[in-house]
């Protein structure tokens, strides 16, 4: 009996990609769990050569990303004796906690930003796609590659007209000046990506649901954003991604109440000598709102990445 | 249930003329095919009685009143659609209620109803299933049942056979007849396929290059047929066509062709020039003798019957016969054609010349 077959990959190719896979995978995954190991290495761990892989963990990192510091007096340190487990680390330095850092508000920064602006790339790409994909729009392509050429250019080349002008209206270090900006960059993307997805989609399933009683609005609403939501799902992902990664930009703009955590966490190594451990905490907890997401999303997200090639 | 009147309705696209000023009237309860090769405009005129496609011009009536500008969920007038459209994010109950849910039926009413369709169907047990596991043919009994679960005045069907195999679409054409029969509801049925228009259809439009070209039963177009194209394109094989040149008088029955004569229904309309001689392949007869003679150029076997293909002084021709009868390759036979049955065409526009055969239809057509 021949086990050859057309579709099915051969054993040896399937062992070859496997491999190559798994390659691939410790590649781009050693420096992040380099990262994640380093927040909860000791100062001295963490700039040790060789570097340690074995090391007695600390939450120091973690407690240093989240406070401001001081240091006392032998006095001081002798008459307060340490109440929690988070004093009692920084008390080996001879330090007593000030206050929280900024950290949390910067980090809380970055989620509004970058999830405001994903929402309304996503709600303002989907409308246009829409009415891209199924309305007769005079010039329709002309605007389509109008609203590509925003991304010819690297953005940050426009960032001292864009700095002139948010001075000018207000704008700089505000929530709505930051959302307003990665959603600009953003809903070019969108909207060509989800002109993609919607065009996919049958205009049956739409014709279907006017026959039904429906208005259009309705049957957008109710039959055609269902079925996007896989490539609506995927493109909130890249959006998100760039918002959140984003950071020239947000060095150039805000400063102070709307600072996201990208141009904060490098202002750690400031403070208080080079703490890397900190460093590399504020870098960890950075990461998982995106991973979180993804995951979240895998599901349409690997559907939805091939770009409609398998559907129906 | 409803009437349907058509009144010189026309679809432009930009430039592109999809129908040509159109009208004909669809009976309450009958079953209508609509029936053209594809880009005739036959899908565009069963979308413009539904709603999808408003008319450039024109007025479409249902049961008197006129609707050809109004939003499809206004005309009460449901639609199968050729690749069904069922919602793929629902299931098949939910595929069934959804046209009673718009109308806001309370859930109770709704519940009933999508149970009572769903008996009608056969699909009780797969009420809960997801619809992109299901076969073709359950995926068109779920397209039919959310058609007919709201009662609508009429059926829009778009070639609603197409996407099954050919098996199946024997079964289901049945199926769909006697649903209708059932129902007794007016429904326009789309499709390009001649035999299932003959089978399922109580009156047939031809269409073709956006034009209208004949409207009647199924009889009526297979017997007298309005115009060359349609006398081409019902039957299969199709009528023959033998071209000649000559002349016929008001009242004459019979024509010329190679020098010898033929009966024909008697003529109401003359006619002089290049004509056509069109006769169905079953009203050939194939003798030993005979003046007019052809040369028998191949024979295939069908069971009951045989076509036989042969060369006469006016061109190819396919002969229906018994199959018990002998036909060789290469022999010359006699060729007699049944007078009664014979349409004549003016060969410029393709028109059928009025004899006593087509008269009536032609007239009322």
């Amino acid at each position: 009996m021949s086990s050859f077959s057309v579709t099915e990959p051969s054993k040896r190719s399937k062992w070859f990609a496997g491999t190559m896979v798994v390659i691939y995978a410790l590649v781009t995954m050693v420096p992040l769990a380099w990262i994640m190991l380093t927040g909860f290495k000791s100062p001295a761990d963490a700039i040790s050569y060789p570097p340690k892989v074995v090391f007695e963990p600390t939450l120091e990192g973690y407690v240093n990303l989240f406070t401001t510091r001081t240091r006392q007096t032998p006095e001081f340190l002798e008459a307060n004796p340490p109440q929690t487990w988070y004093e009692e680390i920084v008390r080996e330095y001879d330090m007593v906690i000030a206050g929280p850092s900024k950290f949390g508000e910067r980090f809380l920064n970055s989620v509004i930003i970058g999830f405001g602006s994903t929402f309304l790339s996503i709600f303002l790409g989907t409308l246009a796609a829409y009415a891209f994909s199924r309305f007769k729009i005079p010039f329709a392509d002309d605007l389509l590659f109008f609203i590509l050429s925003t991304r010819m250019m690297p953005p940050i080349a426009v960032a001292i007209p864009i700095f002139l002008m948010y001075r000018q209206l207000g704008l700089s270090d505000t929530h709505l000046g930051m959302i307003l900006l990665y959603t600009g960059v953003n809903i070019s993307l969108a909207v060509w990506l989800l002109k993609g997805f919607i065009d996919e989609i049958p205009l049956e399933y739409e014709e279907a649901a006017l026959i039904d009683g429906y208005t259009r609005f309705q049957a957008f609403y109710k039959v055609v954003l269902p079925q996007a939501a896989t490539g609506i799902a995927s493109t909130a992902i890249f959006c998100l991604i760039f918002a959140w990664n984003e950071y020239a930009f947000a060095v150039l703009l805000t400063s102070g109440t709307a600072q996201t955590a990208p141009p904060f966490i490098p202002t750690i190594i400031g403070v208080g000598g080079l703490d890397w451990p900190a460093v590399a905490a504020g870098a960890t907890i950075f990461l998982l709102p995106v991973m979180i997401f993804t995951i979240l999303l895998r599901k349409h997200l690997l559907r939805g990445i091939t770009f409609g090639a398998v559907r129906k | 249930m409803a009437q349907i009147q058509i009144k010189n309705i026309r679809k432009d696209f930009g430039d592109f003329n999809a129908v040509k000023e159109s009208s004909f009237t669809i009976e309450d309860g009958e079953f209508f095919m609509l029936l053209g090769p594809s880009g005739c405009g036959k899908t565009t005129t069963l979308r413009m009685i539904a709603g999808l496609e408003l008319p450039t011009s024109g007025e479409i009536y249902l049961d008197g009143e006129e609707i050809s500008q109004l939003p499809p969920s206004q005309r009460d007038i449901a639609f199968v659609f050729q690749m069904f459209a069922l919602y793929p994010h629902m299931n098949v109950g939910k595929n069934l209620s959804y046209p009673l849910i718009s109308q806001g039926m309370p859930r109770a009413q709704v519940k009933a109803k999508v149970d009572e369709v769903a008996t009608i169907l056969g699909i009780q047990d797969i009420l809960k299933r997801p619809v992109g596991g299901l076969s073709g043919g359950d995926r068109q009994r779920v397209a039919l049942g959310r058609a007919i679960v709201r009662d609508p005045k009429a059926f829009m069907m778009d070639e609603p056979l197409g996407a099954l195999d050919a098996e199946f679409r024997e079964h289901m054409s049945e199926e769909l007849r006697a649903l209708h029969d059932r129902m007794n509801a007016t429904t326009v049925y789309v499709t390009h396929d001649q035999l299932e228009a003959m089978q399922m259809g109580d009156k047939i439009v031809v269409m073709n290059n956006a034009v209208v070209e004949q409207f009647g039963t199924p009889k009526q177009i297979y017997d007298t047929p309005a115009t060359m194209f349609v006398a081409d394109f019902i039957g299969s094989p199709s009528m023959n066509f033998l071209p000649f040149d000559g002349s016929v008088g008001e009242g004459a029955s019979e024509v010329q062709l190679a020098g010898h004569n033929h009966g024909v229904p008697r003529q109401i309309e003359g006619a002089s020039g290049a004509l056509v001689f069109g006769v169905r392949p079953e009203h050939v007869t194939l003798s030993d003798s005979g003046a007019y003679r052809g040369e028998v150029l191949a024979s295939e076997y069908l069971g009951t019957t045989q076509i036989i293909t042969l060369d006469t002084p006016n061109g190819e021709l396919k002969a229906r016969i018994g199959s018990e009868q002998v036909a060789k390759v290469g022999e010359k036979v006699g060729l007699g054609f049944n007078p009664g049955t014979v349409t004549l065409f003016d060969s410029g526009t393709g028109r059928a010349l009025r004899s006593d055969l087509n008269n009536e239809v032609l007239t009322h057509g």
